[in-house]
């Protein structure tokens, strides 16, 4: 009897140890990731105001914003969303509905993951190496082009998952009414996919707009303010970056300001992401 | 027989080529062009950077991974300290993410009060999202004076001469080097790793875990003999996932590894990681070769976190067609 209740006592105690650990590392967690949202917000806002979104990136020392960079940013980034929609919804449907059983369809599925989280640094190098060197010059195009294919396999990923999940029904449906297959995919089961595939542009859209290192060398930056896509662009995470990392004071306010915009910009549009993604779960 | 009963001269009936069936095809081979232009992209890239650092292997040879001078005057380049660099800061970051995202997974799956569990874990979802530079921000303003006054200082006095932890602890007490990044890395990647794993719990049925509680098993038995042995395969694909994100990041740590290309030798001396390098250098490069040695560090990351993504994928999707 004593060497159960010395067992049970131990067993306890090592249940006890071990929530404690949990709930420790939990409250720890919770609390690192508070503190960086804290020092974004009590910093980012001191540098918020009007000139942020009206005035391009200043000399230091003088008046200026982030207004070039704002719209360099929504430039490549939506130039980028069309080309990943495009080919992503392509590649994803051809997954879903074509050749996705096929050996070379689960090539092509292994070929996306490891693209979906390959280092974004190498994208940037990839394209430096085949739109930058040739052509001379930086451009926001290669800039968009490098985000696109950051963004595609998020794309391909989430297209061929609500796909995968339309009943077969409804494919069965179309085709006995005659439709040809392609008739069929793009008027039914896109259409009743929709809200999953916002979703993943969403989530795509989130996850190139905080992106930094593929623009490093791929749109460079730009002091003015330009919609010129041949030429070297700013965008907010580059400037960010340069300003960090100067000795001035006001450069670094403005980068915790626009830290905080792009941090904003892309949780919003996770959450909405995210209510569009239980809505169809819900309907 | 019955053949020869059929008219043979009867017109053949013609039916009219069904409208769109020339889209049908086209549409087709679109999705397969779009598809295959990801193996285009994927394989692209491998030759651009093969064909970009060439002239460094060739020139370094082997010796371009095993030695330490990364000399741009001297125009002479080995990637020995960068690639140490991103093994150890990579490693580190893991080591202190793992418990850590483990235990956040554990409390929100088993410990957590009902109405708590869904807000902390949409917190740490939405976390995982934020963009890796504001981590790096962060890094450089906040936890860095902080780390130097309140751990590096601390550390570097106690230690005592000669002994091992005066070794771990030389460098400069600036708050920036190796730990610091391999903290500030694994801050970024614990939403992340936290995220999947909870993910990852959550596919474990419950009547499994039903029966080992009523068998009389602690929090910790059930955890650590049935719920996490059930979702091994894909642990350790998360595990290697969050590897894969600390291998390749570039901004949390281009902030705060002090960028210095020799061979780090304690953890607080300061070092660069291969993507720092890259980021730091890139537009920069002075020579060709300069430019080359930098491609071929890229394709030395590429070879690295291929294994590393390839692995990890391959467990993930085991566990997910189990499940």
């Amino acid at each position: 009897m004593t060497i159960s209740t010395a067992r049970l006592a131990r067993r306890r105690a090592k249940d006890i140890a071990f929530k404690a650990f949990c709930v420790l590392v939990t409250v720890l967690a919770l609390t690192a990731l508070a503190a960086i949202l804290w020092s974004l917000l009590t910093q980012g806002l001191g540098g918020l105001n009007l000139d942020v979104f009206t005035r391009s990136t200043p000399a230091p020392g003088s008046r200026g914003g982030l207004a070039n960079a704002i719209v360099g940013s929504i430039a490549m980034c939506g130039l980028a969303m069309v080309i990943a929609l495009a080919v992503g919804i392509l590649a994803g449907t051809w997954l879903a509905e074509y050749g996705g059983r096929s050996a070379y369809g689960a090539v092509i599925r292994f070929l996306n993951d490891v693209l979906l989280s390959a280092p974004s640094i190498l994208v940037g190098l990839f394209v430096y190496e085949i739109l930058v060197a040739p052509f001379h010059t930086f451009s926001g195009l290669a800039g968009a082009v490098a985000l696109a294919m950051l963004a595609i396999p998020v794309i391909v990923r989430t297209t061929e998952d609500v796909l995968l999940l339309q009943a077969a029904t409804l494919r069965e449906a179309g085709v006995a009414l005659g439709a040809p297959l392609s008739f069929v995919i793009r008027t039914i089961l896109w259409r009743s996919a929709q809200s999953g595939l916002l979703t993943g542009a969403l989530l795509a859209f989130a996850r190139i707009s905080g992106e930094t290192a593929p623009l490093l060398f791929t749109a460079l930056n730009y002091q003015f303010f330009s919609l010129d896509l041949r030429h070297p662009t700013a965008s907010l995470p580059v400037v960010i970056f340069n300003f960090a990392l100067s000795a001035y004071d006001d450069w670094r306010r403005l980068a915790w300001a626009g830290a905080l915009l792009i941090a904003g910009a892309v949780l919003a549009v996770t959450i909405v992401a995210r209510i569009v993604a239980q809505e169809q779960k819900r309907s | 027989m019955s053949d020869a009963t059929l008219p043979r001269t009867a017109p053949p009936i013609r039916r009219a080529n069904p409208k769109g069936a020339l889209v049908a095809v086209v549409f087709e081979w679109l999705c397969c062009g779009a598809a295959t232009m990801l193996l285009v992209a994927l394989g692209w890239l491998l030759f651009s950077l093969v064909l970009g650092g060439w002239p460094a292997l060739r020139k370094f040879g082997f010796g371009f991974l095993t030695t330490a001078t990364w000399n741009p005057v001297t125009d002479v380049y080995g990637a020995a300290g960068p690639i140490m660099g991103t093994l150890v800061t990579a490693a580190l970051a893991l080591a202190i993410a793992l418990p850590i995202a483990g235990g956040v997974a554990f409390f929100l799956t088993e410990l957590c009060p009902a109405p708590l569990r869904r807000p902390i874990g949409t917190a740490v979802e939405l976390l995982a999202g934020i963009p890796s530079i504001v981590y790096g921000m962060w890094g450089l303003f906040v936890f860095a004076p902080l780390f130097s006054r309140f751990v590096q200082l601390p550390m570097m006095a106690a230690a005592a001469p000669g002994s091992l932890l005066e070794k771990l602890t030389t460098g400069i007490p600036n708050g920036s080097g190796i730990l610091s990044a391999s903290i500030i890395l694994a801050i970024m990647i614990l939403p992340f790793m936290a995220a999947t794993l909870r993910e990852l719990l959550l596919t474990v049925p419950a009547s499994v875990r039903e029966s080992a509680y009523g068998l009389g098993a602690t929090t910790a038995e059930v955890v650590m003999s049935v719920t996490l042995p059930y979702v091994r395969t894909g642990a350790i694909g998360a595990v290697m996932l969050g590897l894969g994100r600390a291998l390749g990041e570039t901004m949390a740590v281009t902030f705060i590894i002090g960028n210095s290309h020799t061979f780090p030798k304690s953890l607080f001396d300061s070092g660069s990681t291969i993507a720092s390098t890259i980021a730091n250098e890139f537009t920069e490069a002075s020579t060709p070769m300069h430019t080359a040695s930098l491609i071929a560090l890229g394709l030395v990351l590429f070879v690295i976190t291929f294994i590393v993504l390839g692995l990890a994928r391959l467990m993930l999707r085991n566990q997910v067609a189990k499940a």
